[in-house]
C-alpha cells in the first residue's frame, strides 16, 4: 500500500482517539456545572422526594463514570439521548429527542457556513496571490489595510453597520434571517445574505494574510530566483513555482477558519435572529439542557477534528517528499 | 576548448561584453560597492573562470552578465552588451525572454535551486516550452537525449522523478540540461560543484565540460577551486574586493602569475606536514558499530589516533566520518564495541563520563557560526570552560582569557565582541580558543575548514600545527579535502560506507599500491595541471 495512505489512516486513528478524549473532557465538564437540573425545573419549592424521583427517572443519580459510559455507548449507536426540556413537576412529558432538535438547527449552520466558505476562501486566496504578486504597492497596502480594519472591529458591530446601511437605508438585504426549510434556495440565500457577508469580512483577513505571507515566504528561495533567471514572469513564479509548495500552511488557517464558522458564530446568529447551532447551544446552557449541550459540544470537537485531519491530509498530497518517497 | 576562428573579424566573435560594471548592495542601512568597475569580454564558444575568494564578488558578476541584480543590490554604472544589446537598457520584459533561452544559469546548491513541487523534466523543458521555440514533445525528447550524454542514469525515466528522488552530483547534471534544453549562447556556471564529493565532481565535470563542447556554447565559469577552474576554462579572471586582479589564458595564469595575491591563491595549496610515527595511543576505536535509529551507520571500524600526532579521517559524505567523532565524544552511545582513552575504556554514553573524560576531550565544528551562542560575547564563549573544568574566576580566568586569546593570534580587544561581529576566520579561531580553553589532551576537528576560503584556511591549518608543536594535542581531522589532509596529518584513515578501508602513514596512504576506493578518491582529486581531467577520463577508459 502507498505510504500515504497509511499515514492518513494513522491520523484517521488519531482523529478518533481525539474525539474520544474530548468526549470524556466534554463530559466531565458538564457534569462539573454548577447547579441541578432537577432544581432548576421543579423550583424551589418542590420537596425532597419529588426531586429525587425527578432525578432518578432522568438517571441522574447514577454514577457520572457509569453515565459517561451508557451515554458514550448510546452516541456511538447513534442516539444522541433525549432533551430534558419539556419535562415538568406535574409530570408531563413533552420531551423531544436531542437529534430532532439539533437537526434542523445543524443544517442551517452548515448552510449559513457553507455559503459564507464558498465566498470567503476564493475571495482570500485571490486576495492573498494578488497581494504578494504586487507586494509592497498600493494595491497591496489598500488590501492589507482593509482587511485588518474589517478583523479588528467587533463582529456585532461590523453586522448592525451592515444591517443600517443595505438593510435601513438602501434596503438590498433584509435584517431578519429568519428561515425555515420551505423556503424556496433563492429567498433563503437572500434572507442569510448580510449574515454571510459579515462572517466573510471576519475571516477574509486571516486566510488572505497567511496565503500571501506563505507565499511571501517562498519567495526568498533559491528556486524561485532559478525560476526567475529562466525567464518566468511574475504571475507565473506565484502560481506555477510558489503556490503548490505553499498549501500547507494556507490549508491549515482554511480549515481553522471554516472551523469557526461552525462552532463560533453565535454572536452573528443572535443578531440576524438567525437559528442556527449557536443559539441553541447557549439556550441549553442557561436551562442545564445536559443531553443537548453534550451533543453539540461532541459536533463542535467533530467539526474541528475532521477539518484539520483535512488540512494535514491536503499538506501530505501537496507535498511531493510524503508523496513520492525515494 | 575554445573556437579561435582565425577568419572570423575579432569583433564580431565578441558575444558578451560587460564594460565598467559597478553594482551596490544594500547592508546596514546604506548602499557599499561590491563589484568596482570590472570589464569583461566573452567570444563565442569560449569559457571563461572567474575566482576569488567569498566576497570577492564572482557571483555578482556573474548573475550581472545576465543583467540581473539580486534582491538588495544595484547596478550604478556600467553597460552589459549581449550580442549587442545593452541588457541594462531594455525593459524588464525583454531581459527576462533572454534569460533561460539565450543566457542560462546553472546554480550553485542543486537540492535548492530546484522546485521541490515538480518533476525534473517539467523543470528542465521550461524555458524551452515557454519560448516556444519547439512543440513539447519534442523539448521532452530532446531533454532526454541531454540526460543521456551527461551520463545520467536511467535518462528516459529519471526526468519523472522529484528532486528530491535523486542525489545532488545527479540534480547538478538534470540542471546542466535544464540549462542546456533551450540552447543558450552562454551559460552561467556559479560553483556549480562545491557542494559535490570529490568523486561525484570528477564526473560532473567532465560531463559539463563535454556539453558546453559539444554545442559550442560560452560559458562564465564561477569557483574559488583553482584546480577546477584550470580543468574547465580558456581564460582566468582573478577578482578580490570587487575589482579585477589580472586576466589571462589559462596556461598562463597558472605557470606564471603576475599579481602576488593570485600567487599567494596558488601556494595555499603547497603546505605539507612532515608526518611523524609514534606507537604511543590516545585513543582508540575498537570494533564500533553505531547506527541512527535502524539505519546502520558504523559497520565495525578501528581508528587509533596516537599521542601527539594528527590522524585525517577522510571520505565521501555519508561514509560515516562524523558519526565515528560523534560515538568518540559520547553523543552517540554506539551499538557494540569500545572506545578506549589513556587505555582505559570510556563509558558509552555522554551523561555517564566524568567531567575530566569530558574535558579531555573537546570537539570543533565546520560550521562555527552555529557552534556559538550569538548572544555571548568572546569573553563569555572562553570564560565557560575555563570556569566550568578548572574553577577559575575574576582575575585568574581575565588572564587566562587573554593568554588563549593571544595563542589564537588574537587579542584583547575581542573580549567584548559577539560572534556576528566577527569573520568567518576569526569565528573558527575562537572555537579553537574554547577547545583549549578546556586544556583537552584530544581535538576532534570537523570539516573545521571547509566553510572557510582558502587563505583563511591556509591560516587556521597553520594555527593547529603550531599549536600541535607547542603544546602536544592529538588532533583527529575529519576532512574530505585531500589538501588539507597533505597539509596538517601524520596518519591518515579512509573510510567509506561505514567501514575504514585503510588506516596508516600518510606517505604508504599516499603512494601505491592503493586499495580501489583509496585509488578512485586520490585519483578524483583536482590538480592545478589543465590536462589534468583529460588524463584522468583518458585513464579510466583505457582501464
Amino acid at each position: 500500500m502507498h505510504p500515504v495512505f497509511i499515514t492518513i489512516i494513522k491520523r484517521l486513528g488519531l482523529g478518533v482517539l481525539t474525539l474520544l478524549v474530548v468526549s470524556a473532557i466534554i463530559f466531565s465538564s458538564v457534569t462539573m456545572l454548577p447547579g441541578d437540573f432537577g432544581e432548576a425545573v421543579l423550583g424551589q419549592a418542590a420537596t425532597e422526594e419529588t426531586v429525587a424521583a425527578f432525578r432518578e427517572e432522568l438517571g441522574l443519580d447514577k454514577p457520572a463514570v457509569v453515565r459517561y459510559f451508557e451515554w458514550a455507548g448510546a452516541v456511538l449507536k447513534g442516539d444522541l439521548g433525549t432533551s430534558f426540556s419539556g419535562r415538568s413537576a406535574s409530570g408531563s412529558d413533552r420531551s423531544r429527542s436531542v437529534a430532532e432538535m439539533i437537526g434542523p438547527r445543524l443544517k442551517n449552520t452548515l448552510f449559513l457556513a457553507g455559503v459564507t466558505a464558498i465566498i470567503a476562501v476564493p475571495l482570500a486566496i485571490l486576495l492573498g496571490l494578488s497581494a504578494a504578486l504586487f507586494r509592497n504597492s498600493w494595491y497591496d497596502r489598500t488590501v492589507n489595510a482593509t482587511t485588518l480594519t474589517t478583523i479588528s472591529m467587533p463582529e456585532f458591530f461590523v453586522a448592525y453597520v451592515l444591517i443600517l446601511f443595505f438593510s435601513s437605508l438602501w434596503n438590498v438585504f433584509p435584517s431578519l434571517a429568519t428561515v425555515d426549510p420551505s423556503m424556496p434556495l433563492g429567498e433563503r440565500l437572500n434572507r442569510i445574505a448580510l449574515p454571510a457577508i459579515t462572517l466573510t469580512l471576519v475571516i477574509v483577513a486571516h486566510m488572505m494574510r497567511m496565503t500571501r505571507a506563505a507565499i511571501i515566504n517562498l519567495l526568498a528561495s533559491p528556486y524561485i530566483e532559478m525560476a526567475r533567471l529562466k525567464g518566468a514572469s511574475r504571475t507565473e513564479i506565484i502560481l506555477k513555482h510558489a503556490l503548490p509548495n505553499a498549501w500547507a500552511p494556507i490549508a491549515t488557517v482554511i480549515a481553522f477558519n471554516l472551523a469557526y464558522l461552525v462552532v463560533g458564530v453565535v454572536v452573528v446568529e443572535v443578531v440576524f435572529v438567525y437559528p442556527g447551532i449557536g443559539q441553541l447551544m447557549v439556550d441549553s446552557v442557561s436551562s442545564r439542557d445536559i443531553p443537548v449541550v453534550q451533543a453539540c459540544a461532541l459536533i463542535f470537537a467533530g467539526t474541528y477534528i475532521i477539518l484539520n485531519l483535512v488540512a494535514d491530509i491536503i499538506g501530505i498530497v501537496t507535498n511531493p517528499r510524503l508523496l513520492h518517497p525515494r | 576548448m575554445s573556437i579561435d576562428n582565425g577568419a572570423d573579424e575579432q569583433n564580431s566573435d565578441i558575444l558578451l561584453d560587460m564594460r565598467n560594471i559597478h553594482i551596490e548592495g544594500f547592508s546596514d542601512e546604506q548602499w557599499h560597492p561590491i563589484i568596482k568597475g570590472v570589464d569583461l569580454q566573452l567570444k563565442r564558444g569560449q569559457i571563461m573562470g572567474l575566482i576569488g575568494e567569498s566576497g570577492a564578488g564572482k557571483s555578482t558578476l556573474g548573475l550581472a552578465a545576465m543583467g540581473f541584480a539580486r534582491a538588495g543590490c544595484r547596478f550604478t554604472q556600467g553597460e552589459v552588451n549581449f550580442e549587442g544589446t545593452d541588457l541594462l537598457k531594455i525593459k524588464p520584459s525583454q531581459r527576462r525572454k533572454l534569460w533561460g533561452t539565450s543566457i542560462a544559469y546553472v546554480a550553485q546548491s542543486a537540492a535548492a535551486a530546484f522546485n521541490p513541487a515538480h518533476r525534473l523534466i517539467e523543470q528542465t523543458i521550461e524555458s524551452a516550452t515557454r519560448s516556444s521555440m519547439r512543440p513539447d514533445n519534442d523539448s521532452r525528447a530532446d531533454a532526454i537525449e541531454l540526460y543521456r550524454s551527461l551520463q545520467l542514469p536511467d535518462p528516459d525515466s529519471i526526468g519523472l522523478r522529484y528532486p528530491h528522488q535523486v542525489s545532488g552530483g545527479q540534480l547538478q547534471r538534470v540542471m546542466t540540461a535544464m540549462a542546456m534544453s533551450a540552447r543558450p549562447d552562454l551559460i552561467i556556471f556559479d560553483e556549480p560543484t562545491t557542494a559535490l564529493d570529490v568523486t561525484t565532481q570528477v564526473e560532473v565535470l567532465a560531463s559539463m565540460r563535454q556539453i558546453v563542447e559539444q554545442h559550442n556554447t560560452a560559458a562564465i565559469y564561477i569557483t574559488h577551486d583553482l584546480a577546477v577552474v584550470a580543468q574547465m576554462a580558456d581564460v582566468i579572471k582573478v577578482l578580490r574586493y570587487g575589482e579585477e586582479v589580472e586576466q589571462a589564458d589559462t596556461r598562463t595564469m597558472l605557470s606564471d602569475p603576475k599579481q602576488d595575491y593570485t600567487r599567494s591563491l596558488w601556494s595555499v595549496r603547497s603546505l605539507e606536514k612532515a608526518e611523524a610515527k609514534s606507537e604511543d595511543i590516545v585513543l582508540s576505536m575498537q570494533d564500533v558499530h553505531a547506527a541512527y535509529g535502524k539505519v546502520k551507520v558504523l559497520h565495525g571500524i578501528d581508528i587509533n589516533l596516537p599521542r601527539g600526532k594528527t590522524v585525517a579521517v577522510v571520505g565521501e559524505s555519508g561514509s560515516g566520518k562524523s558519526t565515528a567523532a560523534r560515538v568518540i565524544t559520547g553523543l552517540l552511545p554506539p551499538e557494540s564495541g569500545s572506545v578506549h582513552f589513556n587505555g582505559e575504556a570510556l563509558p558509552p554514553a555522554l551523561n555517564a563520563r566524568t567531567p575530566d573524560q569530558l574535558r579531555k576531550i573537546q570537539m570543533i565544528y565546520q560550521m562555527a557560526d552555529t557552534a556559538m551562542n550569538p548572544r555571548q560575547t568572546v569573553e563569555q564563549i572562553i570564560g565557560r570552560p575555563i570556569s566550568l573544568y578548572h574553577g577559575l574566576s575574576g582575575k585568574q580566568k581575565a588572564a587566562r582569557i587573554t593568554e588563549l586569546l593571544h595563542m589564537i593570534e588574537l587579542d584583547e580587544s575581542f573580549l567584548d565582541r559577539l560572534p556576528a561581529e566577527l569573520s568567518g576566520g576569526q569565528k573558527q579561531r575562537i572555537c579553537i580558543a574554547r577547545a583549549l580553553a578546556a586544556e583537552p589532551d584530544v581535538i576532534i576537528c570537523d570539516e573545521v575548514t571547509s566553510a572557510l576560503d582558502q587563505i583563511v584556511q591556509e591560516g587556521i591549518l597553520k594555527l593547529l600545527l603550531r599549536l600541535q608543536e607547542q603544546y602536544g594535542y592529538s588532533y583527529l581531522f575529519i576532512t574530505h579535502d585531500i589538501a588539507t589532509v597533505k597539509a596538517i596529518s601524520d596518519e591518515i584513515v579512509v573510510m567509506y560506507q561505514g567501514e575504514v578501508v585503510e588506516q596508516g602513514l600518510k606517505s604508504d596512504i599516499l603512494s601505491p599500491p592503493f586499495p580501489e576506493y583509496t585509488d578512485l578518491l586520490l585519483s578524483s582529486v583536482p590538480e592545478m595541471d589543465p590536462d589534468w581531467l583529460s588524463n584522468l577520463l583518458n585513464a579510466r577508459t583505457a582501464s
